[in-house]
């Protein structure tokens, strides 16, 4: 009786409930930066790995395709986590950006995009004719969603693939995403990712708008509107490349 | 008033993401090409107009920065809706597909920023 009102006050309120949730999870991933790492790894990053965990948890009891936010009290986490919150608060994160820099690596941000579309979507191709697939819309495909995994289906749709092979390119772009979200802040000293140049350049190489959200999210918050500003460009530059020429070209070549 | 920076910051993005989808429509694409993007650089434009008086209060600035700080709690929500399962449950070959993206494309930064930042210095100089 109290757990069934407990149930439902919870579900009525969803986004709510997961302004709580994501409140407590944040709160213990700082826990665990501060205790367990002595602050070595970032609070936010240990929060979003967690939040991938739960996804993944969440996915295992449903069944369901939108991880945690398949169980019906955390409906809210799916909302809170959405699209358009997500565009919004990147939205927000430009005030305070500077203008100048955004000019300055303007030419090298826009010509990384093309390159970050080129190179993922020929190293997508070339494993997927590594695991013997032949047929060129496949392999396109297959190249086409390790860009995104919305660039993968769009191209997939364009071109006639089957749906297991555009579930293939989403898998492939979600591992990206994924990938780039818990990767980003172990190599971001390696390959000198601590300037708003480099950032621009990074979020047009990568694309991934989650995946870069995620990633210098961990690494530094204040690099967040230059990668983001290039990356939401990627996706539309990869739905615009990969149906049309980069096609022809795998055609051409297999 | 904070409403105002609210209102600011959701006008900028509805416009730019007008703008994205125009812009996918004109390349004949089924997708938002840049609206975020071009959100951004409004928001930016008209939050640097101080010199014709229309520099946002420090109250309305706080409607947008709120939403500035809640960019990780929201990305860690997000993080949890994402179909994990399926990535890693797919078989290795989209597995494969995604690591070596991510690997060649992390490869190829400190060149292109090398690059960039060389030819930024000539132009300045």
């Amino acid at each position: 009786m109290i757990l069934d009102s407990l149930t439902r006050v919870l579900s009525a309120n969803a986004l709510i409930t997961a302004f709580v949730f994501v409140g407590l999870l944040v709160w213990f991933s700082y826990w665990i930066s501060k205790t367990l790492t002595r602050g070595h790894v970032h609070g936010s990053a240990i929060a979003i790995a967690l939040g991938l965990v739960c996804a993944w948890v969440g996915g295992l009891a449903t069944g369901g395709s939108r991880g945690l936010a398949d169980i019906p009290i955390l409906v809210g986490v799916g909302t809170m986590g959405g699209a358009m919150f997500r565009d919004f608060a990147i939205v927000a994160t430009a005030f305070g950006a500077d203008l100048n820099t955004l000019k300055k690596a303007g030419a090298v941000g826009a010509m990384s995009i093309v390159i970050g579309v080129l190179l993922s979507f020929v190293v997508g191709a070339v494993v997927a004719v590594a695991f013997g697939y032949t047929d060129p819309v496949t392999v396109t495909t297959i190249g086409a969603g390790a860009a995104t995994y919305i660039v993968g289906p769009v191209t997939g749709t364009a071109l006639g693939a089957g749906s297991d092979v555009i579930a293939l390119s989403v898998a492939a772009g979600l591992t990206k995403s994924v990938l780039v979200m818990v990767g980003t802040p172990f190599v971001a000293p390696a390959i000198g990712l601590n300037n708003p140049h480099a950032a621009m350049i990074y979020g047009g190489l990568m694309g991934t708008t989650s995946g870069v959200a995620g990633g210098l999210a961990a690494t530094d918050p204040k690099l967040v509107p230059y990668g983001a500003m290039t990356a939401t460009f990627y996706t539309g530059i990869g739905c615009l490349l990969a149906p049309s020429l980069l096609f022809f070209l795998v055609r051409a070549v297999l | 008033m904070v409403i105002y920076g609210v209102a600011l910051l959701s006008f900028c993005m509805l416009a730019g993401m007008f703008v994205g989808d125009l812009i996918g429509l004109a390349l004949g694409v089924d997708a938002n090409v840049g609206g975020v993007g071009v959100a951004m650089l409004l928001l930016l434009v008209l939050s640097n107009m101080s010199s014709r008086g229309l520099k946002p209060g420090p109250i309305t600035q706080t409607g947008i920065g709120f939403w500035s700080a809640m960019y990780i709690p929201i990305v860690v929500a997000m993080a949890a809706r994402q179909n994990v399962l399926a990535a890693l449950s797919s078989g290795s070959m989209a597995i494969v597909a995604g690591i070596a993206a991510v690997v060649a494309s992390f490869a190829l930064i400190p060149f292109l920023a090398r690059f960039g930042q060389a030819q930024g210095e000539t132009r300045d100089s």
